[in-house]
């Protein structure tokens, strides 16, 4: 078995003297381990930095075994965060939550979404608003994506300005009006792509988000999120002057 | 393969232990206990005395972190030392490799034990950041260098340090980051030249 692709270093993990199982996100084959031969060598240590991007290419004689990655450097980018917080901490961050994906599972589009969000991290503003859209798509990919089209009482697609907590669909503001404390506040830049967000809405869109991550996806596996998400979160909203109630 | 045994179980189980050491590979630790069985009097008999006696002896330092024989360590019981300046390690090899380096004398230190890595489930709570902000709270520092390796999860580390150190009054540092001593600019990787750009200083 063979295969190059390009890819993201999520981590490595030490494996005897001189080796590394490398974690990789990569654009076709998904997050995806191997073994790295001299990946503890003084050459291969700041390529083998999250964040950097990387070529690899990976052998195994079966399909199901671990195989080895020979891996040459794209981009540097863990270096150039070395004085973010924000910058660290979103690489821990986005580290935790796709190792949330099942292994060799090919998401191409959060592997752009993650490379995008790696080009962003020493701008805090930037980088949140991509990282709560990263959130939302993450969501989406892993089969708990909130349906945000239309208004699940009316069916219409104005005024959404609520979520429901229990079915992740899109309620509009007169549908929702009696139940207002009970639904949760639908940010308008996470139903556009193209809408800007605002602080305030993205404090709304990180509650809004882990609401769902921890009903569907920490949940069931009986495990509570990581420090990681509120390390960034908080870092970033400290960088932008806003005292965040998350 | 062969389960043929070259020698007695004791000298197979002292290779087997030396084998174990880094640096030493199965080859490495044949040699290393050929040689001793040739040295015995010389070599074998005054390693395995030190050997006893520091592993009766030896400590972690309460203060520090450091290893030593006495507890506190000999840098911290060092008078000369308490000058308000605390060096941040990851390991005890750090601060043994910046002692050798001599850079900054009458210094202390802090060992953390680690750094933070989410992939291998290490915490703060499983670092001793929390005996650090003992020992500032304590008084009499004046500056913190933190001195962890230049890797995202150290970096991390000290950014999480830099934000539980913020509400005292003191300096927290880090080491620069670029161009090695004898380094040239066309053989080093681009995050490099990038840090040390980035962290240029006046000429």
């Amino acid at each position: 078995m063979q295969w190059t692709d390009e890819g993201i270093v999520l981590g490595v993990r030490r494996h005897s003297e001189s080796a590394v199982v490398l974690e990789l996100m990569t654009v076709q084959h998904g997050r995806h381990l191997g073994l790295v031969r001299g990946g503890r060598s003084r050459r291969m240590q700041p390529v083998l930095q999250p964040g950097n991007r990387v070529a690899a290419e990976w052998r195994a004689r079966l399909d199901e075994h671990l195989g080895t990655y020979t891996v040459e450097p794209l981009r540097h980018h863990a270096a150039r965060l070395y004085g973010s917080a924000v910058g660290l901490y979103g690489l821990q961050a986005l580290a935790a939550h796709l190792r949330l994906l099942p292994e060799r599972d090919s998401h191409p589009r959060l592997f752009d979404m993650t490379a995008l969000l790696v080009e962003h991290f020493e701008e805090p503003e930037r980088a949140l608003e991509l990282f709560l859209r990263f959130e939302l798509m993450l969501l989406d990919e892993m089969g708990f994506g909130l349906d945000l089209r239309q208004c699940a009482a009316t069916g219409t697609t104005d005024e959404l300005i609520y979520v429901s907590p229990k079915s992740g669909r899109a309620v509009n503001r007169e549908a929702g009006e009696p139940w207002a404390d009970k639904l949760l506040p639908l940010p308008a830049f996470l139903r556009e792509s193209k809408q800007r967000a605002d602080r305030a809405s993205m404090q709304d869109a990180a509650r809004l988000l882990i609401h769902f991550f921890e009903r569907d996806v920490h949940g069931p596996r009986g495990k509570p999120p990581g420090p990681e998400r509120q390390s960034f979160l908080e870092a970033a909203f400290r960088a932008l002057n806003v005292h965040a109630t998350l | 393969m062969s389960g043929r045994r070259i020698a007695g179980p004791e000298i197979e189980k002292l290779i087997q232990l030396l084998a174990r050491v880094p640096g030493l590979g199965p080859r490495s630790a044949r040699r290393a206990a050929l040689q001793m069985i040739k040295k015995k009097d010389q070599l074998m008999g005054p390693l395995a005395e030190a050997l006893a006696l520091v592993h009766e002896r030896v400590v972690v330092c309460s203060i520090c972190g450091n290893a030593d024989t006495s507890d506190p360590c000999a840098i911290c019981a060092d008078p000369r030392r308490q000058t308000g300046t605390i060096i941040v390690v990851e390991e005890v090899a750090d601060l043994w490799a910046l002692e050798r380096a001599a850079a900054m004398s009458n210094v202390l230190y802090h060992v953390l034990g680690g750094v933070l890595s989410p992939l291998d489930g290490i915490g703060p709570d499983d670092l001793s950041i929390a005996s650090l902000i003992d020992r500032v709270q304590a008084g009499g520092v004046s500056e913190v260098i933190l001195a962890v390796n230049a890797t995202v999860e150290g970096q991390t580390t000290a950014h999480y340090i830099t934000d539980r150190l913020s509400g005292f009054d003191l300096t927290v540092t880090r080491l620069a980051h670029g161009v090695p001593v004898g380094g040239e600019l066309d053989y080093l990787d681009d995050g490099t030249l990038a840090a040390a750009l980035k962290s240029r200083t006046k000429f």
